[in-house]
């Protein structure tokens, strides 16, 4: 039983549910003859109905790829700090045996893929600074990295593909600047093209295709620009997105 | 560690609810949720084994939260019209009109109502529960939920005279 007379506290235990059921049929009795009070009541009740029917749904939603449960934070720097350890190792050692080979011009594209690869595996699990220019200033950002890479480069837009635009960043390369632009698509699976001056003005290659430690990447040359598309996808539907790429520059 | 990791994952998606509703905003909200997994990782050493997972997550998400609110990080407007756009190809109409009121009515209740708010009303915990959570008196808690539900009521009854700066100790 309550201590009359019914207090604030009382009808918000009411709402939420918390009074034995005596009690409750008190405060029944009481809204029965209080109808300011009930209509009042009655208006809290229906807030919590409404936010349940608003929010519940996103107890039933597919977890963003963020948010699986992460590693703690020092365990992944070390994770990432030797996954690019490895990369360059493994950048060493097969520069090393390349350098024994006559056929530089393949040589200097499996490099500069690898390059392509190792900036997909560094920025692309990044949540926050995943880019430094973000598509929201897209127009900024391809001004910017023509400028920097002294080369109008293009931005393609892949959203047939499901692929949206994130952003871009520059980076060092082995011979200057380098643009990479990222995408992801609805589940996160993100993409990266990289893009960088080739020496050549008029070489160009067909689409070759290297995969190292699950990072497939599809590299090509054209138009004085060398091109390499990294992701973790499988190589056909890698291959799909390379293709609209090379279209889209290629109008 | 597994276990542990295990433990988190179960309440993942009432954290997403909660900050979903305490933001009115979809990226803000996940945003607010991953670096409350992060904090918790860090800190797990700092949980009582057997003590109440969910009530620990949700105080680490609430000092965050209010840590935010403080240093003014809400860079609300860009994030909202995009994520807007989605919310409106996701939800059908009827919902989304209805999701759109509460949220904009919940953003018209301070911080400290809306918290209370929601913590009892829809994630359902006890008025001890969300005192300890808030680091409040429980006499606290009662009246900002009364507060809180009463101006939430002017304002879905499009009554705008409620002042919304009233500040509630």
């Amino acid at each position: 039983m309550i201590r009359l007379p019914v207090t604030e506290a009382d009808l918000h235990a009411y709402v939420d549910g918390v009074l034995p059921a005596e009690s409750a049929a008190q405060i029944e009795a009481y809204l029965a003859e209080h109808s300011e009070d009930a209509a009042r009541i009655a208006s809290y009740c229906e807030q919590t109905a409404a936010l349940h029917r608003a929010f519940d749904p996103i107890l039933d939603e597919p977890l963003p790829q963020r948010l699986e449960v992460p590693r703690p934070v020092w365990a992944r720097a070390v994770l990432r700090y030797a996954a690019v350890v490895a990369w360059l190792a493994l950048g060493g050692v097969a520069g090393w045996h390349l350098h024994e080979y006559r056929a530089r011009g393949l040589v200097e594209a499996t490099t500069w893929a690898q390059r392509a690869a190792v900036a997909h595996v560094v920025y692309s699990p990044e949540v926050r600074h995943a880019v430094e220019v973000g598509a929201a200033e897209e127009a900024h950002l391809v001004r910017w990295l023509s400028k920097r890479l002294g080369a109008s480069v293009k931005a393609p837009h892949l959203g047939d593909l499901g692929y949206s635009l994130v952003g871009g960043r520059l980076l060092p390369g082995d011979s200057g600047p380098v643009a990479q632009f990222m995408y992801q698509d609805g589940k996160g699976q993100r993409l990266t093209l990289y893009v960088r001056r080739d020496a050549n003005k008029r070489r160009e290659t067909a689409f070759r295709f290297t995969r190292e430690r699950g990072v497939s990447v599809f590299y090509w040359i054209d138009g004085g620009l060398g091109y390499a598309l990294s992701g973790e996808i499988d190589k056909p539907a890698l291959l799909r997105v390379a293709t609209a790429v090379y279209r889209q520059l290629n109008p | 560690m597994a276990e542990l990791r295990a433990l988190i994952e179960e309440q993942i998606p009432r954290l997403r609810r909660y900050a979903r509703a305490l933001t009115g905003d979809r990226s803000l909200a996940d945003d607010l949720v991953q670096d409350t997994l992060e904090r918790a990782l860090t800190r797990f050493h700092l949980w009582r084994h057997g003590s109440d997972l969910r009530a620990w997550l949700f105080t680490i998400m609430h000092n965050i939260f209010v840590n935010q609110v403080r240093s003014r990080l809400r860079h609300q407007h860009e994030a909202l019209e995009s994520d807007a756009a989605v919310e409106a190809m996701r939800v059908s109409e009827p919902d989304w009109l209805e999701l759109r009121d509460l949220d904009s009515a919940l953003a018209q209740l301070p911080h400290e109502q809306r918290t209370v708010l929601l913590l009892v009303g829809l994630e359902q915990f006890t008025y001890e529960e969300a005192a300890r959570v808030l680091q409040i008196p429980i006499g606290t808690v009662m009246s900002r939920l009364s507060r809180g539900r009463e101006r939430l009521r002017a304002v879905l009854a499009g009554d705008t005279s409620v002042s919304p700066l009233k500040v509630v100790k």
